[in-house]
């Protein structure tokens, strides 16, 4: 018994220890850093991350434009890493690319305020296709093409959608091209400038599993035009002058910003499927700093006005029980800053709100443990019995604000409404942290105050026991 | 007489007060439904109502009509404009249908131009389809019924021992709902007073006060559980009262706990979330009331098959 005392008040103590190191704002040695491996790198540190509510900045919900029941599986989870790539070209802080419930793609950029700069960049889908066209077209001719008109492709195998080429009906007094490939087969590109000529080439780079597919196709077509097309419109048309396996090089006597337009296009403009937005927030930037600053106060507040309230009450066992909520807190923090978890106005709201219930689970153990002592037991026993004859009110009531809580989670993610979610997940993290906080910590602490031989004669001291 | 000793005996009361504080709300829900173009029991904001939402801070004094002006410029027929805040706050919100990003741009850039200068910091444009404002409803709906359906399973579960099990979840569910429609009715009152908007917050609320009240209740239900196993033989009012008696002390700290919580959030925290927290407050309070005056008195009619005290009070 002596020794388990010991070593739980050693994991108290470690613990305590732990968190202080990741939560006081000192400056990080790298190797505590990288200690978080399972963060994004880019953001691997430790600071409380804010949400958009409280940074400011642009958010964006979209969803694939396309007739219900024709988008393929796995195209939006594709588009989303394009749109990805293209925001972190940009230098945005920390943005958000994510999928949400299967159909649509979440995108916040934090402190972005031109909201139509914002929208190009994500919805710029362009929707990009090699064409066989057989002739050279002028580049800006609008066309019909076998994918726009029924996603059908020459080599529907080597791209991650289409049909074959033979499902397209004909449609009298129009020329379909067929397609041969989408964006999709594209490895990578770049605009570097020619050793001869001088001018700047487009080198591009086909994904291994096209690689067979495009070398047939080229090889096939030597000296006929490939045409790139960009939702609907002929880009260009270089001649395609030999067989290429895994990428090769457009020559076109482009300046340096055409080569590199088309570079990113071709690398960037690739969206397999059509994007258009549902849904729009525009969050001033100085909205949030205010509101941090009026949450943080009250959760002060809040904290002392539950010190005092533990104290008055319980007197010296509400000493241990303000301790255990410090470390409540403080450990709180720690897991949202290892999580990491992202902060929103509600979420704080959230945290604020466990810090009551975490009260909560202090007061059922301390009411059990004076009625255990008017009813006549020993300090250690009635500290045992208070554990033990709380822990089913506690269990009970915290598992089902933890059910509500995972309903609030799935309705959150269900559109986007971080707000929802981030709320939810505080809560629950609150939760279980105050569990542990409580039953162990506080446990542990009133153990060693009240469990110990020399602390008997309180017994008679029913002034500092609150009875 | 209002003694907690005579709560179970005089329920009739107390069941009589819980129809006054809801009455009045289910009536503003009604009038709502009936009067408001959504024929919704609140006003809706634009998580659940298709439309774009421009909150907008001018650095001086304006008035309705040159916003307005600008908006119709722009070929919005009719938009909604009200003042948040203070007069001098000069905090204005428009609502008008879906906006695509050029003209919530333009519409920027005019009012800056004809009307004054915006404080950017502290503007906030929000737009939603029709489709997303749909499937948000539906998500609220499934929602708030999942939760009440997992709560009833979960206390039956969780009083599977105790003789009945089923009564304590649907007294506990009953309770339940006393809290929420209090806490809507009075939302759908505020609704009409001071054009408070529901939003995805709200739902948050009415769903965070389902379980903090199924907690208050929980508690007490925990006790009488125990107190059957302990005193065999005694009626089931008297250990009714007995529990209630042994846990009251406790059932009040901790509501009172996060009821002063909450109360610092509101008078310290940020104006975004005061609406939400104020619903939260409301369920709460009424959380502690139901948790003693309904659910426990609840289970007693139902065990003793008089929902008004009659036979109680016939014997007393």
């Amino acid at each position: 018994m002596r020794g388990r005392k010991l070593f739980n008040l050693i994991v108290v103590i470690a613990v305590t220890l732990i968190s202080l190191l990741i939560v006081l704002p000192f400056q990080k040695p790298e190797f505590m850093k990288s200690l978080l491996f399972w963060q994004d790198p880019r953001i691997r540190d430790f600071s409380l991350k804010q949400g958009l509510d409280l940074k400011g900045g642009l958010q964006v919900l979209m969803t694939a434009d396309v007739k219900p029941g024709t988008l393929i599986t796995g195209t939006l989870d594709s588009a989303r890493s394009i749109i990805e790539n293209r925001v972190n070209g940009t230098g945005v802080a920390e943005p958000v690319v994510q999928m949400q419930g299967g159909d649509r793609i979440l995108v916040e950029l934090p402190g972005v305020t031109d909201r139509q700069l914002a929208i190009d960049l994500v919805k710029r889908t362009g929707s990009l296709e090699f064409v066989d066209a057989g002739v050279p077209l002028l580049a800006g001719t609008p066309i019909t093409t076998s994918f726009a008109l029924a996603q059908a492709l020459i080599y529907p195998q080597t791209a991650a959608v289409g049909k074959p080429i033979s499902s397209v009906t004909p449609i009298s007094g129009t020329t379909i091209y067929p397609t041969a490939f989408t964006g999709e087969i594209l490895e990578s590109t770049a605009a570097p400038q020619s050793t001869t000529t001088g001018s700047f080439d487009v080198r591009f780079a086909i994904k291994g599993n096209a690689q067979a597919a495009f070398a047939e196709f080229t090889g096939s077509r030597i000296n006929k035009p490939l045409c790139i097309v960009l939702d609907g419109v002929v880009l260009s048309c270089p001649t395609i002058q030999a067989r290429l396996t895994d990428g090769g090089v457009i020559t076109g006597r482009f300046t340096s910003d055409e080569a590199r337009q088309l570079a990113v296009t071709l690398n960037y403009g690739a969206l397999p499927v059509p994007l258009k937005i549902e849904a729009v927030r525009e969050v001033g930037a100085t909205l949030g700093a205010d509101a941090v600053r009026k949450s943080v106060v009250a959760g002060i507040i809040g904290f002392i006005v539950l010190a005092i309230f533990l104290l008055l009450n319980y007197k010296l066992p509400g000493i241990v029980g303000v301790i255990a909520l410090g470390l409540f807190v403080l450990f709180s923090l720690a897991v949202f800053i290892l999580m990491p978890v992202v902060l929103t106005l509600p979420g704080i709201a959230g945290f604020i709100i466990s810090i009551a219930a975490a009260v909560d689970a202090n007061i059922l153990v301390f009411e059990r443990f004076r009625e255990e002592l008017r009813a006549g037991r020993s300090l250690r026993g009635a500290v045992e019995a208070g554990f033990q004859r709380a822990w089913p009110s506690i269990r009970d009531s915290n598992l089902s604000t933890l059910i509500i809580c995972a309903i609030l989670y799935s309705f959150g993610s269900a559109f986007g409404a971080s707000a929802v979610r981030g709320f939810a997940i505080n809560l629950v993290i609150g939760l279980v942290v105050s569990l542990f906080s409580a039953m162990f910590v506080t446990r542990t602490l009133m153990r060693l105050v009240f469990g110990s031989d020399s602390a008997a004669s309180l017994n008679e001291r029913k002034d500092l026991l609150g009875i | 007489m209002f003694s907690i000793y005579n709560i179970v005996k005089n329920r009739r009361i107390y069941f009589l007060m819980s129809l006054m504080l809801i009455i009045p709300g289910v009536l503003a829900m009604i009038f709502n439904v009936i009067n408001l173009p959504t024929h919704t029991p609140w006003k809706l904001s634009v998580d659940f109502r298709e439309g774009s939402r421009f909150v907008l801070k001018f650095q001086q004094p304006t008035t309705e009509t040159a916003i307005r002006g600008v908006f119709i410029q722009n070929g919005v027929p009719n938009p909604e404009i009200s003042q948040l805040g203070a007069a001098t706050e000069n905090l204005w919100q428009v609502r008008t249908s879906f906006l695509d990003g050029a003209v919530s741009q333009k519409i920027q850039s005019d009012l800056e131009a004809s009307v004054g200068a915006l404080d950017k910091g502290q503007v906030t444009v929000e737009s939603v389809s029709p489709k997303v404002a749909g499937e948000v409803t539906q998500a609220a709906f499934w929602a708030v019924l999942a939760a009440s359906l997992a709560i009833l399973l979960f206390v039956w579960y969780s009083f599977r021992s105790a003789p009945h099990p089923i009564r304590y979840s649907i007294c506990a569910l009953i309770a339940l709902l006393h809290d929420l429609l209090v806490a809507a009715g009075l939302t759908a009152i505020f609704s009409l007073l001071f054009n408070w908007e529901v939003d995805a917050l709200f739902l948050t609320a009415m769903l965070t006060i389902v379980g903090f009240s199924v907690q208050d209740t929980i508690v007490v239900y925990d006790r009488i559980r125990e107190n059957i196993v302990r005193h065999r033989g005694e009626g089931f009012t008297s250990i009714a009262t007995r529990s209630l008696i042994e846990t009251v002390h406790r059932s009040l700290s901790i509501s009172l706990t996060t009821v002063l919580v909450l109360v610092a959030l509101l008078l310290f925290g940020g104006a975004s979330i005061k609406q939400f927290i104020a619903v939260l407050l409301i369920g709460m309070a009424s959380g502690i009331f139901s948790s003693i005056y309904n659910a426990v008195p609840l289970l007693v009619a139902w065990e003793e098959r008089d929902l008004w005290g009659n036979k109680a009070n016939a014997t007393a």
